[in-house]
C-alpha cells in the first residue's frame, strides 16, 4: 500500500503552502520600524577549531572566531554564538546544510530554518527599542555594526545582530516570536522619547 | 543585577544571561558505579557552603551557552575571577578578601 | 485673579497662567508650575491630612520628596486613584482632583482623633504588646479592626489603564541630583565626551538654588545659571538629562534604578505616553549629588499645620511666589532659618519673632535680620505650639527654664540643621562615618565606583561644593575613559561662584521642653507618629540597638523612610543610652528612596507580555475547530475539541473512542526535541540514558529514560536513530529546557572528550501524531519515499522522506497503544500538512484530539507521564521500567544513585493500577491511599493516586497510583478516604487495554 503513495519526482515541491509565523507583521513608530522578515535558510553549526577552514570554504564565508562578531558574504551570514557554535543565516535561497555536508571535516550541522523567526528593528531609535528588554550595552562602541550575540529580550532568549548603525536583526524561536514582536512594538512607541 | 565576566565571550555580561550551576571542582568518578557509599555521599550530597570565597559553576546559558567556573565571595557577593571549565582551581586569587 | 497668599511679583512662575483644581471637593485656583502644595498654600490651606496613628491634623512640613505629612489621593477617574501622593511633589495641572486621606467623616472633624486622647495606650510597642492575648481574638477582632483603621488612602479597584515603559541604559558617568553640585559634575563629565546620564527628582533642576536667593554663579542668579547649564547639557549628544526622575535604588556594580514620571503632571496625557518609565542604568562611575535635607525642631505639638521647615517656606516664596503665612514665627538652632525670615520680611510678611536656641550666635544673616527690625531671642526655646487645626501661637521660654511667653503666630518655621542625604551612598553598601565636629553622618568607606559631592558629602558652602563636584566629574569621566584634552583646552570652564549663602550646624534630638521626663507630643517621625518620648521609652524597655529601637517605635519605617526623623531618633536614643552617637549607629537605608509604583517595576510585563505565550503551528486551525486550550508551561495546547453541545466529558469520551476505533490527530509539537550529532553520539546517549544505544540500528527508535545522578527518573521520551552519528531525541514538553541544560552540563563538564553536539529542534519541527487502526491509511496517500508496510516500517522505527512534498521525519510510534505515527514536518508547513492529513482522516471518520484524551489513552495503556506519575523520588524500578535499564552498562548518569540502599529497599512505593469497586467513581488525583479505613487518625498513608480518568473505552474508572509494595498487592482491596466517604479500590496491573499489545500493529 505504501507504493500507492509514492509519487513521481515532479511532486518534489511542496503541495501545501508554507505559513511562516507572523508573516507580514509590521509596526511603525516615530524613529523606529519593527517588522517580520521573510523566511531564511538557517543552520546551527557546531565544530572544533580544526574544522573551521574546511567549513568556511564549504560555506563560502569565513567563520568568525572572535566573540560577539559575525561575518557575511553573498547573502550568507555566520554569527559567532559560542566558541564552537555558529548560526548560519542564508537569505539568498541557498542551502548551507547541503554545503556543510560536502565538507569532510568533523562538525554538526542541524537545520533550523523553521525554528527561528527574524524581526528587523530599524531607525534612529532602534537601539533604545531593543534596550527595552535587552540588558546589553548597545552603543556603537560596545556593539558595533556586525556585532552578534545571543542574549535576553524581556522573558525570551534572542540572537541579536547589528546590521547597520541604526538597524538590528532579532532572531527568536518561532513560538516566542509573538511575544518578542509585541514587546518590540510596544517598546518602539516609547523609544523616541 | 551583577555583571559577570564570561571567559569565553571575554567580556562582562549582565547576570540575566547566566545561570548558577552549583559548586565547582566536584569530580564525578570515572568508576562511579563502583563507588562506596561514603564516596558517593561526598560527591553527591556534601557541599562546602563557605562564608567567603566559593568556587562555583556558572553557565552563560543565554549567551555563548558555555559552562565555566567562577570564584565568588559569598560575603560581598563579588566575583573575584572566572575561568574556563576544565581549568584547575587558580593558585592565586586577585584581590580576594580573606 | 490671584489667590490670597500669592505675592504679586514674587517667585518664578507666570502668575497669568492659572490652573483650577479641587481639594476635598472645594475648587481652588493655582498657577502653572505650582505643586499641589504650593497651590494649596497660595489659597491659605495648611490642613491637608490626618496622621497615621493618632489622626492628628497635619499640614505641609516640606517642599519636596521628604514630605511625611501631606499625603493625598489624586483622582483622575475610577481606575486612576493614586493614594499617598506627596502634595509637595505632585505638579498641578488644570482640573486636578485631590482628596485628603485617613479621616472620617471629614478632615476637620475626624472621629478617630480620639486615638490622640487615648495616646498613652498607643505608645511605642503598642502593637507588639496589646494584641498578644487572647490568641483567639486575633483573627476575629484585632486583625479586622487594625486592617480597617490602618493604611492611608484607598487603592483603586479597577485594573490600571496606564502603561509603563522600561529600558536599560549604559553610561560612563551617572550624576544623581540636579543641584549646583550635580550640575557642576555633569558639566565637567559631559565636556570630556563620555556618555552622561543626569537625573533629578524635581520638575526643574537647581536643587536648593530654587530657594537660595543669595547664590550667584557665573554672574547670574543661581537658579538662572542652573537653567542655562541644563539647556547646555541638553544640547549635547552625549548627555541625557532626566527631570522628574528619582534614583530609587542603588544596586551592585553601579546598577541604578530610576523612575521617570512621564505624564503624572499632565492634564490629559496622550494614550501613547507611558505614565512612568523605568530606567535601569549601568554606569562606570556614579556621582552622588543628592544634597541635604533640613531637620525640624523637636518640641511639643511641632506637628500642627502651619509649622514647617524654614527652607520649605523659602521655596514656596522664592520659587512659587507664595507666602506660607501672615504672621510668622521662627524657631531655629541654625543660621539658615534666618534667610527664610529675611526673604519673607522683604516680601512684606510679618516676622513675629525668631527664637534661636543658641546663646550668642553671630554672622551676616543674623545682622541682616536684626537690621530689618526682626525680633530675635537667643538662648530661648519654643516649648509648645498652640492651636489645633492650625498653629496659633508659640510659647517661648529661656532654654534653662524661666518665665513663659506666648507669641501669637499663624506659622512657625523651623530649622535644626541639615542632614546629608546619604541614602543612595548607603544603598551602594558604602559605610557612613560620623563627623564629631559637624555631628552628622557623611560618606566614609566606598564600596563601589562612586563619589559623593556637595551637601550629601558634608561639604558646606556653594564654592566648595562646586569645586569638589567639578573635580569629581572630571575624574569620574577620565577614569571611565573620557578624554581629558577637552578639559585642558578649557572648552568647558568650571562655574565660578560669585556669591553664596552659608550657615552653621544646628542640633540633633529633642529641644528643651521635650527632653527626658517630659510626656509632651514632640514628634520625631511625623508619618508614623513617633515622639521623643517613644524613643526614650523604647530604650527603657530594653531596646539598646538602634535597629531594635526603630522596629519597636517604627521610627523611620514609614514611606518617607525617616528622611527628617532618623537623626533625631538616633540622638535621643544615644542620649538615653548614655552612648556616643556613632556607637549606637545609623539604621540601614534600603531601596526605594521614595515610594515606587508597582507599574513602574512591572513595566511592559503586563497582559500579553506578562509571560511569553507559546503557540504551535496548528493553533489557528485548532481554535477554529472549537478547541479548548490548556496551559502547559508557556504553551497553549489543545485540551479537547468540543463539538456543538458537547461538554468536556462528552468530547473526551468521543475522542477516546474514535481514536481506538478509527484514528485521531493530535498536535505533539510541544514535546522537546534535541538533535544529537557527532561520531560519539551513541556513546553520549549511553551515558545520559539508562538504556543501551550503541546497538540501536539507524532507522529504529527506543523509549529512553533519563535519570538524575540520584537515580530518580528525570525525563523520558522516544529516541530515533537517524544515522550512526545522529539521534533525534524527544523529551517531555515541560522538561525540554532543563533536559537540554542537563545534557549540556554533562557534555561540557563531565564528558568533554566526546565529539558530539546538541541542538534544540523543538521548534524546527511541527509534530502531528496520527494514532489509531486507520492511521496508516490516512498518512500513506500523502507520503513519498517511505515504504509504509509493517515489514519496512515496524513499530518503533523512523524514516526520512516527504509528505505533501515537504521533508518529514516519520516516526512509527505510539502513545496510545494503537498503531501510530508521529509526522514531523518543518514548522511553517505544520498547519498545512495537518489540514491535508485532516482531509484524509475525514474519509475514515478520524477525530482531532487534545491533551486530555492523550492522557486517558496513555493511562489505559499504563504509559507514565514524568512529573505526573513520577515526582522526583521514583526510580525506574518503582515505575515498573526496569526493562529500560541496560543491565550490562557500567556507567550512566544515575547508575550509582539508583543502587543506594534506600532505593533498592523493600516496600518502596511502586506504580500500580487501581480499579474502583464502583466503576462509576473516578478517584481524585493526589488522593491518599490507606489499607485499613478503620484505623485511628492520623492514618498511615501507603500511597497516592497519580492519574485517574473515566475510561469510556473500558466502561469504568481507571487510575494509576504509587503504593508501598504495590506490585505485591495485586488483587488487594485498599481504601481512599475522602471527605464524602471512603472509596474502595482494587490493586491491578497498570495496563487496562490490550495487555498483549497486539493493537500496535492492528
Amino acid at each position: 500500500m505504501a507504493k500507492a503513495a509514492v509519487k513521481t519526482k515532479a511532486a518534489a515541491s511542496p503541495s501545501v503552502e508554507r505559513r511562516p509565523a507572523l508573516a507580514g507583521r509590521v509596526t511603525s513608530a516615530p524613529g523606529v520600524k519593527v517588522e517580520i522578515l521573510p523566511p531564511a535558510e538557517r543552520i546551527s553549526l557546531r565544530a572544533p577549531e580544526a574544522s573551521l577552514a574546511a567549513l568556511s570554504k564549504a560555506l563560502g564565508v569565513t567563520l568568525p572566531t572572535k566573540p560577539k562578531t559575525s561575518a557575511a558574504k553573498s547573502g550568507r551570514t555566520a554569527l559567532w554564538l559560542g566558541p564552537d557554535e555558529w548560526l548560519i543565516v542564508d537569505e539568498a535561497g541557498n542551502d548551507p546544510l547541503a554545503d556543510c555536508a560536502k565538507a569532510p571535516a568533523l562538525h554538526s550541522a542541524v537545520g533550523i530554518s523553521h525554528r527561528n523567526v527574524a524581526i528587523s528593528v530599524a531607525g534612529p531609535a532602534a537601539a533604545v527599542t531593543v534596550n527595552s528588554g535587552c540588558p546589553q550595552d548597545l552603543s556603537l562602541e560596545a556593539f558595533p555594526v556586525g556585532a552578534a550575540s545571543r542574549t535576553i529580550l524581556g522573558k525570551s532568549e534572542i540572537v541579536l545582530l547589528r546590521t547597520a548603525a541604526d538597524a538590528f536583526r532579532v532572531e527568536c524561536w518561532r513560538s516566542f516570536s509573538d511575544y518578542v514582536f509585541t514587546l518590540l512594538s510596544e517598546a518602539a512607541s516609547d523609544a523616541a522619547n | 543585577m551583577l555583571l559577570i565576566r564570561c571567559p569565553y565571550c571575554e567580556e562582562e555580561r549582565p547576570e540575566l544571561e547566566f545561570r548558577n550551576a552549583g559548586e565547582a571542582h566536584v569530580v564525578r568518578s570515572t568508576n562511579i558505579a563502583g563507588e562506596s557509599d561514603d564516596d558517593f555521599e561526598k560527591f553527591f550530597f556534601i557541599r562546602s557552603n563557605p562564608k567567603g570565597v566559593i568556587y562555583e559553576r556558572w553557565r552563560h546559558i543565554h549567551g555563548c551557552a558555555r559552562f565555566f567556573n567562577a570564584v565568588r565571595d559569598t560575603v560581598t557577593d563579588k566575583f573575584v575571577m572566572t575561568y574556563k571549565a576544565g581549568e584547575p582551581k587558580p593558585a592565586k586569587l586577585p584581590g580576594a578578601s580573606k | 485673579m490671584n489667590a490670597a497668599f500669592r505675592i504679586p511679583g514674587a517667585g518664578r512662575l507666570s502668575q497669568a497662567k492659572t490652573a483650577s483644581f479641587s481639594f476635598d471637593g472645594r475648587s481652588y485656583i493655582g498657577i502653572e508650575g505650582d505643586t499641589l502644595a504650593s497651590a494649596l498654600l497660595a489659597n491659605g490651606v495648611h490642613l491637608v491630612g490626618r496622621s497615621f496613628k493618632y489622626h492628628r491634623p497635619r499640614g505641609f512640613l516640606s517642599a519636596g520628596a521628604e514630605e511625611p505629612n501631606a499625603l493625598v489621593q489624586i483622582v483622575r477617574d475610577d481606575a486612576r486613584k493614586t493614594p499617598n501622593v506627596r502634595a509637595t511633589v505632585q505638579e498641578l495641572y488644570d482640573g486636578l482632583t485631590a482628596n485628603s486621606q485617613n479621616r472620617w467623616p471629614s478632615l476637620a472633624f475626624d472621629v478617630s482623633a480620639v486615638n490622640d486622647l487615648a495616646s498613652p495606650m498607643f505608645s511605642a510597642g503598642f502593637y507588639y504588646k496589646t494584641f498578644m492575648w487572647p490568641k483567639s481574638a486575633w483573627k476575629s477582632l484585632y486583625e479586622p479592626q487594625i486592617r480597617s483603621a490602618a493604611g492611608l488612602g484607598v487603592s483603586p479597584d479597577r485594573p490600571d489603564p496606564d502603561h509603563y515603559a522600561a529600558r536599560y541604559a549604559h553610561c560612563e558617568v551617572l550624576v544623581l541630583g540636579g543641584g549646583a553640585a550635580g550640575i557642576a559634575a555633569a558639566l565637567a563629565a559631559a565636556e570630556t565626551g563620555v556618555r552622561v546620564i543626569f537625573a533629578d527628582e524635581q520638575a526643574e533642576f537647581g536643587g536648593s538654588l530654587r530657594f537660595e536667593s543669595g547664590a550667584k554663579i557665573d554672574g547670574e542668579n543661581g537658579y538662572a545659571w542652573a537653567q542655562a547649564a541644563i539647556a547646555k547639557l541638553k544640547a549635547m549628544d552625549n548627555v541625557r538629562v532626566l527631570s522628574r526622575t528619582t534614583a530609587f535604588g542603588y544596586y551592585a556594580q553601579n546598577f541604578v534604578g530610576l523612575v521617570e514620571r512621564v505624564s503624572d503632571h499632565l492634564k490629559a496625557p496622550g494614550r501613547e505616553l507611558a505614565r512612568e518609565r523605568l530606567w535601569q542604568v549601568r554606569a562606570s562611575r556614579v556621582v552622588l549629588a543628592t544634597g541635604a535635607i533640613e531637620r525640624h525642631m523637636v518640641f511639643a505639638n511641632n506637628d500642627r499645620p502651619g509649622i514647617m521647615l524654614a527652607s520649605a517656606a523659602r521655596t514656596y516664596l522664592n520659587h512659587y511666589g507664595v507666602a506660607v503665612g501672615r504672621n510668622v514665627g521662627v524657631y531655629t538652632a541654625n543660621d539658615s532659618a534666618y534667610a527664610a525670615a529675611i526673604d519673607l520680611k522683604k516680601a512684606g510678611v510679618n516676622i513675629a519673632a525668631i527664637v534661636d536656641l543658641r546663646d550668642n550666635p553671630t554672622g551676616p544673616m543674623i545682622d541682616e535680620a536684626r537690621g530689618l527690625g526682626i525680633e530675635i531671642n537667643f538662648g530661648r526655646a519654643v516649648i509648645r505650639a498652640g492651636g489645633k487645626l492650625r498653629v496659633s501661637s508659640m510659647t517661648v521660654q529661656p532654654k534653662n527654664g524661666g518665665g513663659e511667653r506666648t507669641i501669637p503666630v499663624d506659622t512657625i518655621l523651623m530649622s535644626a540643621g541639615w542632614t546629608p542625604s546619604v541614602h543612595l551612598f548607603s544603598q551602594s553598601r558604602g559605610k557612613v562615618a560620623f563627623n564629631e565636629e559637624t555631628r552628622r553622618f557623611v560618606p566614609g568607606t566606598y564600596a563601589q565606583d562612586c563619589v559623593s559631592v556637595g551637601a550629601c558629602n558634608g561639604t558646606d558652602g556653594l564654592d566648595a561644593a562646586i569645586d569638589e563636584a567639578y573635580a569629581a566629574g572630571v575624574k569620574a569621566a577620565k577614569e571611565a575613559g573620557g578624554k581629558d584634552s577637552s578639559v585642558k583646552t578649557g572648552k568647558g570652564a568650571k562655574p565660578k561662584v560669585d556669591a553664596s549663602e552659608s550657615w552653621s550646624r544646628g542640633m540633633l534630638g529633642a529641644a528643651p521642653g521635650a527632653g527626658p521626663g517630659t510626656t509632651v507630643k514632640a514628634f520625631i517621625d511625623f508619618q508614623n507618629d513617633v515622639t521623643a518620648k517613644d524613643i526614650r521609652q523604647a530604650v527603657h524597655e530594653g531596646m539598646h540597638s538602634i535597629e531594635h529601637v526603630k522596629r519597636f517605635t517604627t521610627n523611620g519605617m514609614a514611606t518617607d523612610q525617616g528622611k527628617t526623623s532618623n537623626m533625631h531618633g538616633l540622638a535621643i536614643a544615644a542620649e538615653t543610652l548614655g552612648k556616643p552617637i556613632p556607637q549606637v549607629g545609623l539604621t540601614t537605608f534600603r531601596p526605594p528612596y521614595t515610594p515606587v509604583t508597582f507599574g513602574s517595576i512591572v513595566g511592559h510585563a503586563r497582559g500579553a507580555l506578562f509571560d511569553p505565550t507559546r503557540r504551535t503551528a496548528t493553533h489557528g486551525w485548532a481554535a477554529a475547530q472549537g478547541a479548548v486550550f490548556e496551559d502547559v508551561g508557556q504553551w497553549k495546547r489543545a485540551w479537547y475539541f468540543s463539538k456543538a453541545g458537547e461538554d468536556m466529558h462528552a468530547a473526551v469520551n468521543r475522542e477516546c473512542v474514535t481514536v481506538r476505533k478509527t484514528a485521531g490527530l493530535f498536535d505533539a509539537s510541544t514535546l522537546g526535541k534535541i538533535e544529537v550529532v557527532g561520531p560519539d553520539a551513541a556513546k553520549f546517549m549511553e551515558l545520559l540514558y539508562t538504556n543501551p544505544w550503541e546497538k540501536l540500528e539507524p532507522g529504529r527508535c527506543r523509549y529512553g529514560i533519563m535519570l538524575r545522578e540520584d537515580g530518580f527518573i528525570y525525563d523520558d521520551g522516544v529516541v530515533g536513530r537517524l544515522a550512526p552519528d545522529r539521534f533525534h531525541v524527544t523529551t517531555t514538553t515541560g522538561g525540554a529546557p532543563r533536559v537540554m541544560h542537563h545534557m549540556e552540563d554533562y557534555l561540557q563538564t563531565e564528558f568533554p572528550h566526546l565529539n558530539v553536539w546538541l541542538t534544540s529542534i523543538t521548534e524546527q519541527w511541527a509534530v502531528i501524531a496520527v494514532q489509531g487502526p486507520k492511521s496508516r491509511e490516512i498518512i500513506a496517500p500523502l507520503v513519498e519515499g517511505i515504504d509504509m508496510s509493517d515489514e519496512a516500517l515496524p513499530h518503533m522505527s523512523v524514516r526520512e522522506g516527504k509528505i505533501c512534498g515537504v521533508p518529514t521525519r516519520l516516526f512509527r510510534m505510539s502513545f496510545t497503544g494503537e498503531r501510530g505515527f508521529e509526522v514531523n514536518v518543518p514548522a511553517d508547513y505544520g498547519e498545512a500538512v495537518w489540514e491535508a492529513l485532516w482531509a484524509e482522516g475525514q474519509k475514515h471518520g478520524a477525530t482531532a484530539y487534545g491533551t486530555e484524551t492523550m492522557h486517558v489513552l496513555r493511562a489505559e495503556k499504563g504509559y507514565i507521564i514524568v512529573g505526573q506519575d513520577t515526582d522526583g523520588t521514583v526510580t525506574p524500578n518503582d515505575a515498573g521500567l526496569d526493562w529500560a535499564v541496560g543491565k550490562k552498562k557500567t556507567d550512566f548518569v544515575g547508575i550509582r544513585g539508583m543502587a543506594r540502599s534506600d532505593l533498592v529497599a523493600k516496600g518502596r512505593k511502586q506504580l500500580v493500577g487501581l480499579k474502583t469497586k464502583d466503576p462509576k467513581v473516578v478517584l481524585e488525583e493526589g488522593a491518599q491511599i490507606v489499607d485499613d479505613p478503620k484505623q485511628a487518625i492520623p492514618m498511615k498513608m501507603i500511597g497516592h493516586v497519580t492519574s485517574s480518568y473515566w475510561s469510556e473505552n473500558c466502561g469504568l474508572s481507571i487510575a494509576l497510583a504509587l503504593v508501598a509494595g504495590g506490585r505485591d498487592r495485586m488483587g488487594q482491596t485498599l481504601y481512599v478516604p475522602m471527605p464524602n466517604g471512603t472509596i474502595e479500590v482494587e490493586v491491578t496491573g497498570t495496563v487496562f487495554v490490550d495487555e498483549k499489545g497486539g493493537r500496535l500493529n492492528g
